[in-house]
């Protein structure tokens, strides 16, 4: 536990909320990161140096606005590994570039009888809408099921991606077990019979070196507020021969090229998925985010995670009646932990840690249908970022252990009080 | 440790948590409600027999953290034999001791002042008042029916 972490020593005073409150033990980060000072600093100058609206004026601030807008663009695809820096539309976050793709690719292509293949460990955004989708064009909604530690079944995704397969939507990294997904060899499944590979990557973006052009992925979405940026920022970058088959997403400003009486034409990408003023602070505060991973390096951020998730695991399985879902080993997730603890709600659990300072998620971390198939309404999960430490992890097991004792002590007593 | 926790988590509630009285299906019930609480997957039904104006008997069943649990648990034990109008009152009155409002009701609740604890911690007052609202929801929902009989019978 120490040379591992070493480089990241100090890390959290770059953190605002974290360096106010020393006693805090963040633990939520795949729900959502804190923010590192130069992404705060960054959203600030941009208003105080270069506010206006992009695309509109003839007047140099307007095209300092605009300059501030397209500069995040290429920062951000540079960052993932896009070399089309054009294909990456910049959305409110994963939830809004799903949708962009149900409506704007999914609507024209997706026909009766034609099928949609997702995963059992989806999050509620990379389920629904395809879920919707296939429901009102009356299309085959199929789910590929799990291996016992939580990895998506390649053999019966082969069996499952039929010739009518027209979409193959997974995510790269599971929120809510931390699995991580082969994506090479799921887009190998999916281009098979000629079906689009989507990935969602809300969960990977932030915590592995991501190589869009690479994965050989049709189209990639992301959340900025995951990776350090704001809220309200993210996007999806979309392989260029599928971008330009793209109905548009919404209409209005921005992403017109004509409007006639009758009828109207439309701009070219970006700008065509990307209707109204945009978040041009979300976007120029997500480049400061990326800049900041940048300068620790996507690798050490992988390693330090897998450190603490390798720490995490052994501490854990350490405490009586802890259950871990998802794979046994550190190298095949990122930095999620998720668990149960005996038969003490979830919800109890969190109550309970969050007394000794400990924020962890209890619930069903947006993945009801993969609850199901755990047989578990809830479970507690600890995630991972850059400024969380061995020390973090020590007070997560020791505040555990006050719980399930303060639970088993008072039922102790009711049995002699019974009894 | 914590003495909010100790006062959240007393020796009563922790012991209707783990065994909750009245859990059970009531077939002959005059009426029942579903209370659900999505966020967190809590989860319960609360069975009602009601004769004249008086429960005469209540059940509940459903899945959820110690504190819904317990807090249906203490629920059925307090309004069994009571009016619907004492019923009533007495959510009104939990409802101002568990959001904090009121905490001067609470030694009027008998047991359910268990449940005052859960002031502290805003976030779980939705726990506690589940099953109140399950419970008033079913006694709604008979109205409607009776009103639906009544309007029936009339034509």
């Amino acid at each position: 536990m120490t040379s591992q972490h070493a480089a990241f020593n100090g890390i959290r005073s770059d953190f605002p909320l974290l360096a106010a409150d020393p006693g805090l033990v963040y633990l939520d980060s795949a729900a959502t990161s804190q923010k590192p000072r130069a992404v705060l600093d960054a959203v600030r100058h941009y208003y105080e140096t270069a506010n206006a609206n992009p695309h509109r004026g003839a007047y140099k601030l307007s095209g300092a606005a605009t300059d501030a807008y397209h500069g995040a663009r290429s920062e951000v695809a540079r960052f993932l590994g896009a070399a089309d820096v054009d294909s990456l539309l910049f959305t409110r976050g994963t939830t809004e570039a799903i949708n962009l793709l149900a409506t704007g690719w999914g609507v024209p292509h997706i026909h009766r009888g034609d099928r949609i293949v997702v995963t059992r460990l989806e999050h509620h955004a990379n389920f629904v809408p395809w879920q919707q989708l296939a429901r009102a064009v009356g299309a085959e909604f199929r789910i590929c099921e799990l291996t016992r530690d939580g990895h998506v079944d390649l053999d019966q995704l082969r069996l499952l991606v039929t010739a009518n397969t027209k979409l193959v939507a997974f995510g790269h990294v599971s929120n809510a077990l931390g699995t991580m997904n082969d994506v090479r060899e799921i887009v190998k499944i999916a281009h098979a019979i000629g079906a689009v590979a989507f990935c969602d990557g809300a969960q990977a973006a932030p915590h592995l070196r991501v190589a869009f052009d690479d994965l050989g992925v049709d189209a990639y979405s992301f959340s900025g507020h995951k990776m350090l940026g704001p809220m309200g920022i993210g996007g999806v970058i979309v392989r260029r021969r599928v971008l330009e088959t793209m109905h548009p997403y919404q209409f209005g400003g921005d992403m017109i090229e004509f409007v006639f009486d009758g009828d109207s034409t439309w701009n070219v990408s970006p700008h065509k998925f990307e209707a109204g003023t945009p978040n041009v602070e979300g976007a120029v505060g997500l480049a400061a985010a990326v800049r900041y991973l940048e300068s620790l390096g996507m690798d050490a951020v992988r390693a330090h995670e897998k450190s603490l998730t390798q720490y995490a695991m052994a501490q854990l399985v350490g405490v009586e009646g802890l259950h871990v879902y998802g794979p046994a080993s550190a190298d095949e997730r990122s930095g999620v932990v998720s668990f149960t603890l005996g038969d003490i709600h979830p919800h109890d659990l969190s109550t309970m840690l969050d007394v000794d300072g400990v924020c962890v998620r209890a619930g069903h971390h947006c993945a009801q249908p993969l609850m199901r198939a755990l047989h578990q309404s809830a479970t507690v999960r600890a995630s991972f970022y850059v400024y969380n430490t061995p020390a973090d992890v020590d007070a997560l097991v020791a505040s555990l252990r006050k719980a399930k004792a303060r639970f088993h002590g008072a039922l102790e007593t009711s049995d002699v009080l019974a009894g | 440790m914590s003495a909010e926790l100790d006062e959240l988590y007393q020796s009563i509630i922790l012991d209707h948590n783990r065994r909750p009285r009245n859990f059970r299906v009531m077939e002959d019930a005059s009426t029942h409600a579903e209370g659900k609480n999505p966020l967190c997957g809590d989860q319960l039904t609360i069975w009602l027999k009601l004769d004249g104006g008086v429960i005469s008997d209540v059940s509940f069943q459903g899945s959820g953290c110690a504190i819904s649990k317990a807090s249906a648990s203490l629920m059925t034990a307090a309004i069994k034999g009571k009016t619907r109008a004492e019923a009533e009152e007495m959510f009104t009155k939990f409802h101002g001791v568990v959001t904090g409002a009121h905490p001067e009701d609470a030694e009027s609740l008998g047991s359910l002042k268990a449940l005052g604890g859960v002031s502290r911690f805003p976030l779980r007052v939705k726990c506690a008042s589940l099953a109140w609202h399950a419970m008033h929801a079913a006694l709604l929902r008979n109205d409607e029916a009776t009103s639906a009989a009544a309007s029936v019978s009339t034509e």
